[in-house]
């Protein structure tokens, strides 16, 4: 933690950075929340332990955010691969961002460019926790109508209140699909139908996207759990295509490319 | 009670889909009356929400048909349409969707013959299924007036 504060005073005194976003104190005790600090002498607020899991790298493509200057970002494994899949989408440039890479050891490492943000995750595993692998697992074991009937049942209580989107890194989008109203792609109500929609939509435009932070479920205030859709069609795609998202800063969108021989079985 | 008719929507290709479509009227090939035909100028344009609109709007079945590989009239949309429709089949299937209900079919503007078959042999198979019951189900929950923009 000391680490992480030193290194954080040290960038806001020589002007290197004009930012840092890092976790500190949130309402109640057991729960973090995001920082901007801005003036060495207000470091004494950063901390990293378990609490700390929301991505942060939801805040790099506001631009209220970037009006502070250039940041420097606590950076997670998931937030990392955020970054790189933001660098992939040229939603963030080479060097505009310096990610300051933390592990369970409490070291703190300076990641200046996205070259050292794919070194330095390129030894972590990458795949889905054995929790996340075995509740994927567990709902595909089911029959059909088991899964349309659990997925029915764990949507009902969806509010619709985004938070989901909100707590996404890859949700950006100035303008969302749900919101269009002419014409209107997905009704607003809390109704079944508009929420099943809404979710497909989410897993959709996110397909192939979505670095498994995991933090659109850790949103949600039902507890409903929607990341396994999104994780569900990353693992798809990387098996099916290839591609992972966050790992690399340059890579194809699943969807905006193809290759001749994909498969096509299903069309006659 | 009369036989159950299925209701079936179909999103087809301005360049190939549809100019096969119209061969089987000129040709005088009859078929079954089940399905509406949508045009759009490319299956690279056909977005997953028709589909899914199309359900809501009370179809028991979806056929989405365009042009063979490599005759595409844009070069490639029915190769990203297929990527498409490779996912969200995935996605559809993992909650338990009812894939069996939408069809899909590369059909060119000389296969007046296949497009009859194929929309017989849909409509067979979405009768057979019967009504889309889990879906409109769904859909009637509250009685929401659906509007068909």
């Amino acid at each position: 933690m000391d680490a992480l504060r030193n290194k954080a005073r040290d960038l806001l005194s020589d002007g290197s950075v004009q930012v840092v976003i890092g976790y500190g104190p949130g309402s109640v005790p057991d729960q973090a929340r995001a920082v901007f600090l801005r003036r060495p002498e207000q470091v004494g607020a950063l901390f990293f332990d378990d609490r700390c899991h929301q991505n942060l790298a939801v805040y790099l493509t506001k631009p209220e955010v970037k009006a502070l200057g250039k940041p420097a970002i606590v950076g997670t494994p998931a937030i990392l691969r955020s970054i790189l899949q933001l660098a992939a989408e040229n939603q963030i440039a080479d060097g505009q961002v310096l990610a300051l890479g933390v592990d369970g050891d409490g070291r703190v490492t300076e990641l200046p460019d996205f070259k050292s943000i794919e070194d330095f995750l390129a030894p972590l595993p990458a795949d889905l926790s054995p929790q996340e692998q075995e509740q994927l697992a567990r709902i595909e074991a089911m029959s059909r109508s088991e899964r349309w009937n659990y997925w029915i049942d764990q949507l009902s209580c969806c509010l619709r209140c985004y938070a989901c989107r909100a707590a996404c890194p890859l949700c950006y989008c100035g303008r969302c699909a749900v919101e269009a109203n002419q014409p209107q792609w997905i009704p607003v109500a809390p109704h079944p139908r508009g929420v099943l929609e809404w979710h497909l939509a989410r897993a959709m435009h996110l397909a192939g996207r979505c670095v498994n932070c995991g933090s659109c479920a850790k949103a949600c205030p039902l507890g409903i759990p929607i990341h396994l859709l999104t994780q569900m069609l990353s693992q798809e795609v990387a098996k099916r295509f290839g591609l992972q998202a966050g790992r690399s800063a340059k890579r194809e969108y699943v969807l905006g490319t193809f290759k001749p021989d994909d498969a096509e079985d299903f069309i006659r | 009670m009369t036989e159950f008719e299925p209701k079936i929507v179909a999103f087809v290709c301005n360049w190939c889909t549809y100019a096969g479509a119209d061969l089987t009227g000129t040709a005088r090939i009859k078929y079954a009356p089940n399905v509406r035909i949508i045009r759009l100028p490319c299956t690279g344009r056909i977005d997953f929400m028709l589909v899914l609109k199309a359900f809501a709007g009370g179809a028991d079945g979806v056929i989405v048909s365009g042009c063979h590989p490599g005759d595409c009239h844009y070069t490639a949309g029915n190769y990203h349409a297929r990527r498409r429709w490779i996912v969200f089949r995935k996605l559809l299937d993992f909650v338990g969707f009812d894939i069996d209900r939408i069809h899909f079919a590369w059909v060119s503007a000389a296969e007046g013959a296949k497009w009859a078959e194929f929309v017989n042999a849909v409509t067979e198979r979405i009768r057979q299924l019967g009504p889309f019951e889990d879906y409109h189900k769904l859909v009637a929950l509250g009685n929401e007036p659906i509007e068909v923009a």
